[in-house]
């Protein structure tokens, strides 16, 4: 280990940085303008920007692996104060690993699935003439050890198909410390895995590169995960540094507006504010108001479905087993995805099911969706049972008076359609209005999620992943649902964007007396639109109770962990 | 927070640096494009597709106003001009029955080009009707659909038509032009739909998981509406990509069984049977231009489509080049 503790002069310094890609030959697009930092020894700095906002491109030319035509246009990065922007590749090669260690985005795609785990540490180890053959093994063991993998031993010797989600990141994370970096570059190296695995992995890597004395360059979207970890902050917006400073005073004194943005919309951080409480019950009154209104519509009307009952959705019991292939040919598993699950949507209302990914809360989702067939127990909408539904005219309006939108905004619009035509499929489908009251109908939808009418004859490939998720929205709104089911349906944005869509959600609930299910892996945006939380973990509901329960207090530990892993939890701000 | 280090001070931009954008703002001025209007862009930026594109625009007109091409009749026969060579409006002179040869094989597109359209077509038809049904559906209608295209993938195209044809041959001796077609066309498009059904259903599986097609399941469009409207559009770009090489792939064929007797007819002039006239000349070692004109053009052509077929497969997939 060559870390000396002793100098105080800076580890990494970069000036006005500017990192470029070239189009073509003429254009060349600006990623990273301008930018500087200093990193000092055993020093931990966040970087926060969102998607687009250069904070990886700025990452990369540091260890010199830009993507395809990218390239240092100007300023300088000294590491222990050598110029290492003109360094060769060679020189950059023996840089990288041994001084320099990189922790990747996602655990999945980053290991290589012909090899064993240990023997691609092993690689990383004999590249950096760290230690090579039987010592090499040794070291391997203790790297996974350390970086908190139990049974290290036989881990090493399995593939990474073997390995879950949290523990490839640890196996990454070996790999990045192996041969003991001055720097370590941490790159969005949560985002894929569930909270309360972030927490742990986050936790551990804390008290890894203290005791060891490496300073980590930590890069990520959440401003609240970034203030925990990181004594230094760094908030990049469209390529440039717009504020920099220590973390904490960033967050109770933001001074760019882009901050100030971050700082009041952020989830993590908003959800601990009361007057997001607040905002929520002033919409429930409007919403509940409204829904009852509809609800005498509805029991008067012979076409809808339903009596206009309190609770618009009862299930009951819900259970779902998926048979699975066993060891031989004859062998079946039965596999229990939703056990026993029972709750209450009550008109005008959200009620949210939280849980982590294998908890089987979209599986939930498809079954009230009538998408999926559950194995026993009932769902009734409106006082009617979803299964005795047998002829086509009964199921076309229990699909019009429910409606979903979907987690991935690029997979849940058909990329041939365009937005005109995907907003007017359900029109369509249920044979509404003349084609000329259809168009109406597609203007007045997209003005109701906010988007210009120009966008009606574009496609979803040209969309960003919000105006994407607002089209969804407006082809689910279509049908003038009673019930919307948002599966996910803000965790694939970027923080901004995620609120503005919750935001855009619980005006229209106000507006339209919509009832929701809203099922999340995020705790922190619950208590920006639901009221009632149905809390699942491994098929079960652990705890149902209202938001207000559920977050001052909790019944159950495993509620107290996923409250206890969202990011930024332990700072506090203040109203 | 008192002991903060050099260049690490509190740094907040000026805002006239830095302007805020509006959250997700919408690019109002944008021109809308389709999947289909971009991959059409990146063809037309192709040097392959439209070097691929004069040979078939060429083979076309060639196909439709052979008398641009040549004024001579290709059945006209005088053995006064055996071998007879060049001359003024026979650029490659005569062969052994003393017919023109270049309007021999300007007129001999003719049957190829409708062997290789209507066999891709028929190929088409069949392979994507299959592979959807047998993608979508699952179950036991894909284990039938999968295993009877495993037995005739099973069986080499070529071999398989000789038997079909000369079979065809014994029972109806004689036919017409496109009667002669129409069957070497069956043999064809019965022994090849194998692949395309398997890359259709590949296709189908992949599409049908996607997160729109529940969506639209969830909007209350039926199972087939669904399969029609959602799932074969996505899954179709693979299929135009094998059915362009498939063409070329399907003239050669023709010529191949024509030059053993067994595609079209002696009466219809066509590359393969001219091939196969020539054959004999091979053996000597004269008058090669009898053979040269033919297989140049059957060369040319299947050429043009083969590079047609990989400008569409970067076209649609931009990915995939290098």
């Amino acid at each position: 280990m060559s870390t000396d503790f002793s100098t105080a002069g800076p580890l990494l310094e970069i000036r006005d940085l500017r990192v470029g890609f070239r189009v073509d030959k003429k254009k060349v697009l600006t990623a990273v303008d301008g930018a500087s930092l200093t990193i000092y020894p055993g020093q931990t700095i966040a970087i926060v920007g969102e998607s687009g906002s250069g904070k990886s491109t700025l990452a990369h030319a540091v260890i010199d692996l830009l993507p395809g035509s990218g390239h240092v246009m100007g300023g300088s990065i000294l590491f222990q104060g050598a110029e290492i922007t003109d360094r060769s590749r060679s020189q950059m090669l023996a840089l990288r690993g041994s001084s320099i260690g990189l922790v990747p985005q996602d655990p999945m795609s980053n290991l290589n699935p012909l090899w064993k785990v240990g023997h691609q540490i092993k690689e990383a180890l004999v590249a950096n003439d760290v230690c090579s053959g039987d010592e090499a093994d040794r070291r391997v063991v203790e790297l996974l050890e350390e970086a908190g993998l139990p049974d290290a031993e036989r881990r090493a010797r399995q593939y990474p198909h073997e390995f879950s989600g949290g523990m490839r990141q640890r196996a990454l994370i070996a790999m990045g410390l192996a041969s003991r970096p001055q720097l370590l570059i941490a790159d969005e190296p949560t985002s894929a895995l569930d909270v309360t695995v972030q927490k742990q992995i986050l936790d551990h890597l804390d008290s890894l590169t203290d005791s060891l004395g490496v300073a980590v360059m930590l890069i990520t979207h959440d401003l609240g995960l970034a203030a925990e970890r990181a004594d230094h902050l760094v908030v990049m917006y469209r390529g440039k540094i717009v504020e920099s400073g220590p973390a904490l005073d960033i967050l109770q004194n933001p001074q760019h507006p882009y901050t100030q943005r971050l700082v009041s919309k952020a989830p993590s951080i908003a959800s601990q504010r009361l007057s997001s409480v607040q905002a929520r019950a002033e919409v429930r009154e409007q919403a509940v108001q409204t829904a009852a209104e509809i609800a005498e519509e509805v029991a008067q009307s012979a076409a809808a479905l339903g009596a206009g009952e309190g609770d618009i959705i009862v299930a009951e019991n819900l259970t779902k087993i998926f048979t699975l292939r066993g060891a031989k040919p004859w062998e079946k598993i039965d596999f229990a995805a939703v056990d026993d699950v029972s709750f209450r949507l009550r008109r005008g209302t959200t009620t949210a099911i939280v849980g982590e990914s294998g908890s089987g809360k979209s599986t939930v989702a498809r079954m009230v969706l009538d998408l999926l067939p559950p194995t026993s127990g009932t769902v009734r909408f409106d006082g009617v049972d979803v299964k005795t539904l047998s002829s086509r005219k009964q199921q076309l309006s229990l699909r019009r008076q429910m409606q979903p939108v979907f987690q991935n905004p690029y997979a849940s619009l058909d990329p041939l359609y365009s937005i005109y035509q995907s907003i007017e499929e359900p029109l369509r489908t249920h044979d509404i209005g003349s084609k000329k009251e259809r168009e109406a109908k597609v203007r007045d939808l997209l003005d109701k999620v906010s988007l210009p009418t120009t966008v009606m004859s574009r496609f979803p490939g040209e969309l960003s992943g919000g105006q994407r998720q607002r089209v969804a929205i407006a082809r689910a709104l279509a049908l003038d649902p009673e019930v919307v089911i948002c599966d996910e349906a803000v965790s694939a944005l970027d923080v901004l964007v995620q609120a503005q869509i919750l935001e855009l959600l619980n005006d229209l609930q106000a507006e339209l007396g919509l009832s929701y299910l809203f099922i999340t892996h995020d705790l922190a945006v619950v208590r920006q639109i639901a009221d009632d939380v149905l809390v699942m973990q491994n098929g079960k509901v652990v705890e149902a109770a209202s938001v207000a329960q559920v977050f001052d207090s909790p019944a159950e530990a495993y509620t107290q962990r996923l409250l206890d892993a969202i990011p930024g939890a332990s700072i506090h701000l203040g109203a | 927070m008192s002991d903060i280090r050099p260049g690490q001070e509190r740094f907040v931009a000026p805002l006239e640096e830095t302007p805020l954008r509006a959250i997700d703002a919408v690019d109002v001025d944008a021109v809308p494009e389709s999947q289909w209007k971009e991959a059409w862009k990146r063809l037309r930026a192709s040097p392959l597709f439209w070097l691929a594109s004069v040979i078939i625009l060429v083979l076309a007109v060639m196909v439709a106003f052979p008398t641009l091409f040549t004024s001579a009749d290709p059945n006209a026969a005088k053995l006064g001009n055996q071998f007879a060579p060049a001359s003024e409006g026979h650029p490659f002179g005569y062969n052994f029955q003393g017919a023109d040869i270049w309007a021999r094989t300007v007129y001999g597109a003719r049957a190829s080009v409708a062997v290789g359209l209507l066999a891709t077509l028929a190929t088409v038809a069949i392979g994507v009707v299959s592979g959807a049904v047998a993608g979508f559906f699952g179950g036991l209608t894909d284990t039938l659909i999968s295993r009877l295209s495993d037995v005739f993938f099973s069986i080499p195209l070529l071999l398989a038509c000789i038997v079909v044809i000369s079979v065809i041959n014994n029972i109806f001796p004689s036919r017409g032009f496109w009667g002669s077609v129409l069957v070497v066309v069956l043999a064809l498009a019965v022994f090849a739909w194998p692949q395309i059904t398997r890359q259709m259903r590949g296709a189908v599986l992949e599409v049908k998981n996607l997160e729109f097609v529940d969506a639209a399941t969830a909007i209350g469009a039926s199972k087939m509406a669904n399969l029609r409207r959602h799932i074969v559009p996505n899954a179709l770009s693979p299929v135009i990509v094998s059915a362009t090489i498939m063409l070329g792939v399907f003239i050669v064929s023709e010529s191949a069984l024509s030059f053993l007797g067994l595609g079209l007819p002696q009466n219809i002039v066509s590359w393969g049977n001219d091939l196969s006239d020539a054959q004999t000349l091979v053996r000597s070692g004269q008058h090669l231009v009898v053979m040269w004109v033919p297989a140049t053009a059957l060369a040319i052509t299947v050429l043009g489509f083969v590079l047609l077929g990989e400008a569409v497969r970067e076209a649609l997939d931009p990915k995939a080049r290098k």
